[in-house]
């Protein structure tokens, strides 16, 4: 359903992404792999349009993807942004009523936040500036729900979380998937990231060097020496 | 002595409605602007002119007044709005004073320092206090739907806000258009009231004074801007009793200070003012004295 073809994007003199395609299925979760500055970032903000690219590089359902971040979002495509970026002044129920913009009020919306996230209900009134990094991310992407999306897309939802965190978020990225949504994930987790897709790609310097199935990719032997650390 | 106080009260509903034009633009959307009381001018000017000199009854040159300042407002917006950075402030900054200048400078048609006289004056304390109580519960109800949110969504965090669907740049100009409104209209109606109009009414310590009530009262809280600018907007008029005018400045900086230094986010931070809070907040401080007076009896025992 969402077709990447032949993105580049350059800052200024530094080329980030040449040539870059792929395509997200429906229902499926794709991983994107990659070491620091691998361009996948760019690539993410390149799909929300909040950085400009050539047009038609990004297609969904066969139409060329809107341009502006907004209007993406009114498309049902959502961008949950590396380092969590939530509203830190407002409370957890208002977070979660702002992701709702696009669409109005919610009420379903933030009743199914609630069940996704129970530690989320039981805090609806606390400040978000004053959660846990792993709630803080929950509530990132519990907001990102609340557009109610046909893909979301999760910039290193791990990142600077603990570990036992790290495996709940990943657990909900597939409960996310289970209700629908077709999820396009970027990690620096290789692992958990290929065991959880059921497609994958890495990103090299800007370009995709490897796509296959996520399990193809664990057992790949130049990705486990470079990626996964060694042996497996 | 009574048709004194009416006086004072009819100028501080006009600046309130102009005050909480500046609430929505500064305390909600979080854009800094030092030059609100040009959108004033504007709109007082705009207003005089087009009764004097396009002969139009009083209420519609209001809204050519209103009409004025908001062009005006998207005028910058759209040359500044999209920047990020400090350009917006310093855009108020700059039409705050060419439009005094302005104004100085062409005495033919607004009757430069010399001001602008015989304006007829159709605003009165009812007019006033109507109005303002129709725009707060205005602003409340649009506070509280969506694109109030949008506004608060992008004080809060600029990118957030674009990544779940928020067009900042156009939300800021909303907010800003609705504060170029809300001024021109207070300017409107306050050459309305006074029936004559100087270039030095809008100077920039009107603007800071703007800017200063809302955020004495708590960026983010329409009561709080209300409860700032009923007590702040009148001040020189309490002072006068005593022949203290020139402590006004002087109550203005230590407030600040008093503010800045035990509640940075200002007299009712983000929150509202509602019955049912401080009847909350009563209750808890009335069971804490008890408690605390329990303590204290049973030590004695």
């Amino acid at each position: 359903m969402l077709h990447v073809q032949k993105l580049s994007y350059a800052y200024k003199k530094i080329q980030a992404l040449t040539d870059v395609s792929f395509e997200l299925r429906d229902g499926e979760i794709m991983s994107i792999i990659g070491a620091n500055g691998a361009g996948k970032s760019t690539l993410m903000k390149c799909i929300a349009g909040v950085l400009k690219t050539q047009e038609n590089a990004v297609q969904l359902d066969g139409r060329p993807l809107a341009r502006r971040p907004h209007q993406v979002v009114q498309h049902g495509v959502v961008l949950v942004p590396e380092g969590r970026w939530i509203f830190p002044g407002l409370s957890v129920e208002e977070n979660l009523e702002i992701g709702a913009y696009v669409v109005g009020s919610s009420k379903q919306g933030k009743e199914r936040a609630f069940t996704m996230f129970p530690k989320l209900k039981d805090r609806r009134r606390q400040r978000a500036g004053t959660l846990s990094g792993g709630e803080q991310q929950m509530l990132a992407i519990a907001r990102g729900l609340m557009s109610d999306p046909k893909i979301i897309m999760l910039d290193e939802p791990s990142l600077g979380l603990a570990p036992l965190i790290v495996n709940d978020i990943f657990s909900i990225i597939q409960q996310i998937n289970r209700e629908g949504v077709s999820v396009l994930l970027v990690e620096q987790n290789a692992r958990k990231a290929l065991n959880v897709a059921d497609r994958a790609c890495v990103l090299e310097q800007g370009r995709i060097v490897k796509q296959g199935t996520g399990s193809e990719l664990a057992s790949d032997e130049s990705i486990i020496s470079a990626y996964l650390g060694g042996k497996k | 002595m009574l048709s004194y106080w009416t006086g004072v009260a009819t100028l501080t509903g006009i600046y309130l409605i102009a005050t909480l034009g500046v609430s929505i633009l500064v305390g909600f959307t979080g854009l800094f602007s030092l030059g609100h009381a040009g959108f004033m001018a504007i709109g007082a000017y705009g207003t005089a002119l087009a009764v004097k000199m396009l002969h139009l009854p009083f209420y519609a040159a209001i809204l050519v007044g209103i009409l004025a300042s908001m062009l005006a407002g998207a005028l910058i917006g759209k040359a500044t709005l999209r920047l990020k950075g400090d350009y917006f402030v310093i855009a108020t900054l700059a039409i705050g004073e060419c439009t005094k200048l302005l104004i100085e400078n062409i005495p033919s048609i607004t009757g430069g320092a010399r001001g602008l006289a015989d304006i007829p004056r159709k605003t009165n304390f009812f007019v006033v206090w109507t109005i303002l109580v129709i725009v707060v519960v205005l602003l409340h109800r649009f506070l509280n739907a969506k694109h109030g949110r949008g506004c608060v969504a992008v004080r809060e965090e600029e990118l957030a806000a674009k990544s779940i669907g928020i067009d900042t740049t156009r939300t800021k100009m909303l907010s800003l258009l609705i504060s170029c409104a809300l001024c021109g209209m207070a300017g409107g109606l306050l050459a309305g009231y006074m029936g004559y109009l100087y270039p030095i009414m809008f100077t920039m310590a009107k603007s800071n004074e703007l800017t200063m009530t809302v955020i004495l009262g708590g960026a983010g809280s329409l009561t709080g801007t209300i409860l700032a600018g009923l007590v702040l907007i009148p001040l020189p008029e309490y002072l006068r009793i005593e022949s203290a005018e020139e402590w006004r400045m002087v109550l203005y900086g230590v407030l600040v200070v008093i503010v800045v230094v035990f509640k940075p986010s200002g007299l009712m931070g983000n929150k509202e003012f509602t019955v049912s809070g401080l009847l909350r907040r009563l209750k808890k401080w009335f069971s804490k004295e008890k408690r605390n007076g329990e303590k204290g009896a049973g030590e004695r025992g």
